[in-house]
């Protein structure tokens, strides 16, 4: 997991000068309070990577390496509604969202990478707790028995690259629920981890950026590439997004299968004993 | 007083008199078929198959002609035309849109039974652009909810055609809202190349696009209405605008992507079938082309070869044959993109079979960039 941990390192540093700064403030912008989260529990699990991979110049399943937390997080037991994210347009801070057809109580749809990132900055400034984006490698994990491998298992046919395009365009298609229509929260039901709309119809934003790497004889990743322009979203397929596309449908390629909807899930890292220090001084001096 | 269905019957009458007379006056011996003997050719009942898909049918016709029976029936209903659950109050023939589309030989006789079920709203009929005189039929098929009328036309011009309704004063609106379908009149021996050479498909894919223009709130969202009546002030406006906010392929954004992507095999021809009643499209298929290319529709001039994207005029139907050389997942596009993948004029066919190296190959896989 050599690749990950920068990333990890990046959001904890972020996460922690959002912390320092915050000073929780009133504002037009409501939260509903508390936001309600499920404590994911220390673990580790085989992660298929995510990006695109090449042996001897063809394309390959991802590689799996074992990725373990060994403290476990505090995940958004629902996806960010509409109502929750509006409070953050009302402040000024965020931009109104693209989705069709919003209520209250449905996802936010029609939110880029960058929309999710300022919704999960202004939410900690709110609140004074510092919520983030999950990587792919948290999402997966919460994702618990709804996550589907994006491996295609087969045979490698060096004399037919459309084998594979064939396959993943039918992968995709058979996960298709045919009615993108955000539904109000809760209504894809809960995973064994308790997280509420898993893999529904709505996609959730991830840090982890688009890879492609070349792998060797023994699946060994020789050479790697991030093009971070593009970002992973978790849900019923693994899918990748420039990361100022709100709209999955139109952000799609012309011939594969886009995510129905774009939204947000976020982490709350738990507190250190420094950040929970600063924080209290922040609330006795602020 | 006379009632309307009496009207509609006097007109029939005296539109068919008239019809046989100029007939009679001005076309050859050969053309002309006597009236009687209409009864004494065999009948044939088709049932019509859902786009994009065709009824069965002979390509080359084994007998002389035929007369051939059609039933439509008109099916006001709101349809969901997108993703994101925009409902359109729709008004369909059979239920679909595009309706089905029809396939008869060159002088054939195409028997129609348009049905206008009590629960609809507004009256109906239906203009063959394949059919002489009555305005393609459309005068004496007027039927009111709760009528049903039948019209017999002879197929004397080989080709795609486009059907649709056109009730007095509120043509565009029944055919935006998805009243139009396509009639494929082929030659007596089938499809012919540029040299006369036969031409065969293996199947039919059958595309209507239609382009629907929705109201929106102040917000900017797509507005719902009750009923077809409370729609038709604020869509009229909207058409008003020229500005479609969908352009779709078999009605519907994605309807023929994912689960429902249409299916073909290396080595297989396809004849695309592309119908468009009321607008200019462009009809291009990504990573292929048209072998073979009627892109006015009709059959008796001869293709066009080798095309990469081909023009349909709005009002007509045009058709293309190509035979897939490689394996792989082709998107067929109004090649407007903006209109293929930000409005929905998108298809996609899953080809199966063996790459062709020799067509193409990939040299060298994405790399860094090599220092020179």
């Amino acid at each position: 997991m050599r690749l990950m941990i920068p990333a990890m390192v990046a959001a904890a540093t972020a996460a922690t000068a959002l912390a320092i700064a915050t000073v929780p403030q009133a504002g037009k912008g409501q939260v509903a309070s508390p936001v309600a989260t499920v404590a994911v529990n220390p673990g580790s699990f085989d992660f298929r990577l995510p990006g695109e991979y090449l042996k001897a110049d063809w394309p390959v399943d991802a590689p799996k390496q074992k990725v373990s937390f060994r403290r476990g997080f505090d995940m958004m037991k629902y996806q960010v509604s509409f109502g929750d994210y509006s409070a953050c347009v009302d402040d000024g801070v965020c931009e109104a969202p693209d989705g069709m057809r919003q209520l209250a109580e449905t996802p936010v749809t029609g939110v880029s990478y960058r929309d999710a990132t300022a919704y999960a900055a202004w939410l900690s400034k709110k609140t004074g707790e510092s919520w983030r984006l999950p990587t792919d490698e948290e999402w997966a994990f919460a994702a618990a028995e709804r996550l589907q491998d994006d491996a295609l298992g087969l045979p490698q046919d060096t004399a037919n690259p459309a084998a594979r395009w064939l396959a993943r365009y039918a992968a995709e298609a058979g996960t298709e629920t045919r009615d993108a229509e955000p539904k109000p929260r809760g209504h894809f039901g809960e995973n064994s981890k308790g997280l509420a709309d898993v893999a529904g119809n709505v996609w959730d934003w991830t840090t982890t950026c688009y890879r492609r790497a070349t792998v060797d004889a023994r699946g060994k990743i020789t050479r790697s590439t991030e093009n971070c322009g593009v970002r992973v979203l978790g849900g019923r397929h693994r899918s990748y997004m420039s990361h100022f596309i709100r709209d999955g449908k139109s952000g799609g390629c012309a011939a594969g299968l886009a995510p129905d909807n774009l939204g947000i899930r976020l982490i709350r890292d738990r507190p250190t004993f420094v950040s929970a220090v600063r924080q209290l001084w922040t609330r006795t001096m602020g | 007083m006379l009632t309307r269905r009496e009207a509609l019957l006097g007109t029939m009458t005296g539109a068919a008199t008239a019809a046989f007379l100029t007939a009679a006056a001005t076309t050859p011996a050969s053309a002309r078929e006597p009236a009687a003997n209409v009864n004494d050719l065999p009948r044939e009942r088709v049932n019509l198959v859902a786009p994009p898909f065709v009824h069965a049918h002979e390509q080359i016709a084994s007998g002389g002609p035929r007369i051939v029976e059609f039933q439509l029936t008109v099916k006001e209903q709101p349809m969901v035309i997108d993703g994101d659950g925009t409902t359109m109050q729709a008004m369909t023939y059979n239920g679909s849109i595009p309706a089905p589309m029809m396939v008869v030989h060159e002088g054939d006789y195409v028997e129609l039974t348009l049905i206008n079920p009590e629960t609809n709203e507004m009256p109906h009929n239906v203009d063959f652009h394949a059919a002489t005189g009555a305005l393609g039929g459309a005068r004496l098929t007027e039927v009111n909810p709760g009528e049903q009328a039948t019209l017999r036309f002879k197929a004397t011009r080989a080709g795609t055609f486009v059907y649709h309704c056109a009730p007095a004063g509120m043509i565009p609106w029944h055919v935006v809202t998805g009243m139009s379908g396509t009639i494929m009149v082929l030659p007596r021996e089938g499809l012919k190349d540029e040299n006369g050479k036969p031409l065969k498909y293996d199947r039919i894919f059958y595309i209507g696009e239609n382009e629907f223009y929705i109201p929106r709130d102040e917000a900017g969202k797509f507005k719902n209405f009750a009923s077809l009546g409370e729609s038709y002030d604020e869509t009229l406006k909207a058409m008003r605008g020229l500005i479609p906010t969908h352009v779709v392929f078999n009605g519907k954004v994605g309807a023929l992507t994912g689960d429902n992507a249409l299916k073909a095999n290396v080595g297989e021809t396809v004849l695309f079938v592309h119908s468009q009643a009321n607008r200019d499209t462009r009809p291009h298929l990504i990573g292929g082309h048209g072998d073979h290319v009627w892109e006015l529709g009709k059959f008796h001039n001869p293709p066009a070869k080798d095309l990469e994207t081909w023009f349909v005029r709005g009002g007509s139907a045009g058709a293309a044959l190509y035979t897939f050389r490689q394996p792989g997942i082709y998107a067929y596009v109004n090649h407007n993109l903006i209109e293929a993948a930000e409005l929905g004029a998108t298809a996609h066919v899953m080809v199966e079979g063996e790459w062709d190296n020799d067509l193409m190959t990939q040299v060298s896989a994405p790399a860094p960039i090599a220092s020179y």
